[in-house]
């Protein structure tokens, strides 16, 4: 864990593990603690504990914007680095604590029928059932929204089994497709542009503005495609 | 119901937007924050008409526009240095003005500066989506850019208007200085990159918008090759692409991105203003 400097008003939280020093967290997958230190900072902020307008997870770090003393702040970062760590490599309990968790699954109905599914089983080496089979046998979870409001990068899925992104992206991808690109699926909320290898599409609508909260796939949620 | 007037658009012009304060605290779900680009202006404009500074006005670029009010309004306009019209009269900016109902209103082009506000007493009444109306030029949130014959719904005014003869607007800088804090990825380049930002006069390109001001000059040498896997970005950040040309992220800019960000602009307000061609000089905070 890395504490990188942003402006003013900003920290980024590096969750990259270095690769010369051993740590306490060493082995616990990036997006695990990126995951971890999430909900910590969610949790600090319900409590109180911290003051963030934004609090931004991605791959590998963690954004804290609109913090009225970022060294401060930074001070208290390095005091919950410990309790975080210890909540990765103890994940029984720390299932346990978020026991609602398991109530923020969302489950995605998945018409598996994306142009890309052929390609996507070749880079595999598997059949297309062998691909709809483990898309709709992994538990997925946002790791966290970008690209587009609502747009969820899900994790989950086996590392050795990224996938490379469309050499000349589509200039329409339609709302509801579901696509896999690099370790991740994702599911474009809104038409757009797009690279990813489109594998099915889903009539769930992914964000609304008129809800509340917008989108049922925000970071920390579970995720289970089933086919259509 | 009473009839709460309305904004007639007769002329959109170049790109004008329904702006308030935008929609922070949404960034985890993509959302960008969005807002006028200078929200002290903006903010300015309210007060000089009697309303809330987060009450939404609109965002007019460079070409002007030409409106009409359905009803007697006060309105104010800030920003940019642009030829006011009120009706037969000539107004000013940083100034309350008092439009008679059916009057025609025209913001002309800018003589100085890229962007204006205008407030209008009751403020702009559309339905707010995830607490803005502001219009997001990324995302699509929001009302859609003005076009010629749209109506635009009227607030109740809430407040007299200030009580003020003229406010003073700055005249937008022939050069900008910028202060720049640390970014996150500086170890992502060579140590001259640093010099030659600080160091080196840079322009404001022309396809420059509300997303970000992108620079030309001096190319920034990066230490480490390829994409950054995708992290969170803020207002001002000055994200460095394959090119080494710098852009600096504002108000509708991308909620994660993937090129490293070498430093933040703490104030890019000023950003509002600066036509192409503008000279652009980086100082440290230390200054």
């Amino acid at each position: 864990m890395r504490i990188r400097p942003v402006g003013a008003h900003a920290l980024l939280l590096d969750c990259t593990a270095p690769t010369d020093v051993p740590e306490a967290a060493a082995g616990v997958p990036e997006a695990a603690l990126v995951e971890a230190w999430r909900a910590e900072l969610w949790r600090r902020r319900e409590r109180g504990d911290l003051i963030a307008v934004e609090i931004v997870p991605a791959a590998r770090t963690v954004l804290l914007d609109g913090l009225p003393d970022p060294s401060a702040t930074a001070e208290q970062l390095t005091r919950w680095a410990s309790a975080v760590a210890i909540a990765t490599t103890r994940p029984a309990e720390a299932h346990a604590e978020a026991a609602d968790d398991d109530a923020a699954e969302v489950v995605v109905p998945v018409f598996f029928d994306g142009p890309d599914l052929p390609a996507v089983a070749e880079h595999w080496g598997v059949d297309e059932s062998a691909v709809r089979h483990l898309l709709t046998s992994t538990r997925l979870r946002v790791a966290f929204c970008g690209f587009a409001p609502g747009f969820p990068y899900l994790t989950g899925l086996p590392a050795e089994l990224a996938l490379p992104r469309l050499a000349t992206p589509r200039p329409r991808v339609p709302a509801g497709s579901v696509a896999l690109a690099g370790p991740y699926a994702g599911i474009y909320p809104s038409a757009s542009p797009g690279g990813w290898l489109l594998v099915g599409r889903t009539d769930l609508v992914l964000f609304d503005v008129a809800a509340d909260p917008p989108t049922r796939l925000g970071p920390g949620t579970t995720v289970r495609m089933v086919a259509a | 119901m009473t009839h709460r007037g309305s904004i007639e658009v007769l002329r959109a012009g170049a790109l004008t937007t329904v702006q308030d304060l935008g929609r922070p605290g949404w960034a985890h779900l993509g959302v960008p924050r969005s807002g006028a680009l200078d929200p002290a202006a903006l903010r300015l404009a309210n007060r000089l008409v009697g309303n809330a500074e987060h009450a939404a006005g609109l965002e007019i670029t460079l070409t002007g526009c030409t409106l009409r009010l359905t009803r007697a309004s006060t309105v104010a306009v800030t920003g940019a240095e642009v030829p006011v019209q009120a009706g037969v009269r000539p107004g000013d900016t940083g100034r309350p003005l008092s439009v008679p109902a059916g009057a025609v209103l025209r913001i002309g082009p800018a003589r100085r500066g890229v962007r204006s506000w205008l407030a209008v007493a009751g403020g702009i009444d559309l339905a707010p989506v995830l607490g803005s109306r502001a219009t997001d030029t990324l995302s699509g949130l929001g009302p859609p850019p003005l076009r010629d014959g749209d109506l635009l719904p009227l607030g109740d005014p809430v407040d007299a208007p200030a009580p003020v003869d003229l406010t003073v607007c700055p005249t937008p800088p022939e050069e900008l200085h910028l202060t720049l804090g640390p970014g996150p990825r500086e170890d992502w380049f060579m140590p001259t990159a640093l010099d030659r930002l600080f160091g080196s006069a840079y322009t404001i390109s022309p396809v420059s918008n509300r997303v970000g001001a992108r620079l030309a000059g001096a190319a920034l040498p990066r230490a480490v090759a390829g994409e950054l896997p995708s992290e969170g970005i803020v207002l001002g950040a000055v994200q460095v692409p394959a090119d080494g040309q710098p852009l600096i992220f504002l108000a509708d800019h991308p909620t994660t991105g993937g090129y490293p960000v070498i430093g933040v602009v703490t104030d890019v307000t000023p950003l509002a203003q600066a036509r192409p061609g503008t000279t652009v000089r980086f100082h440290g905070p230390q200054r």
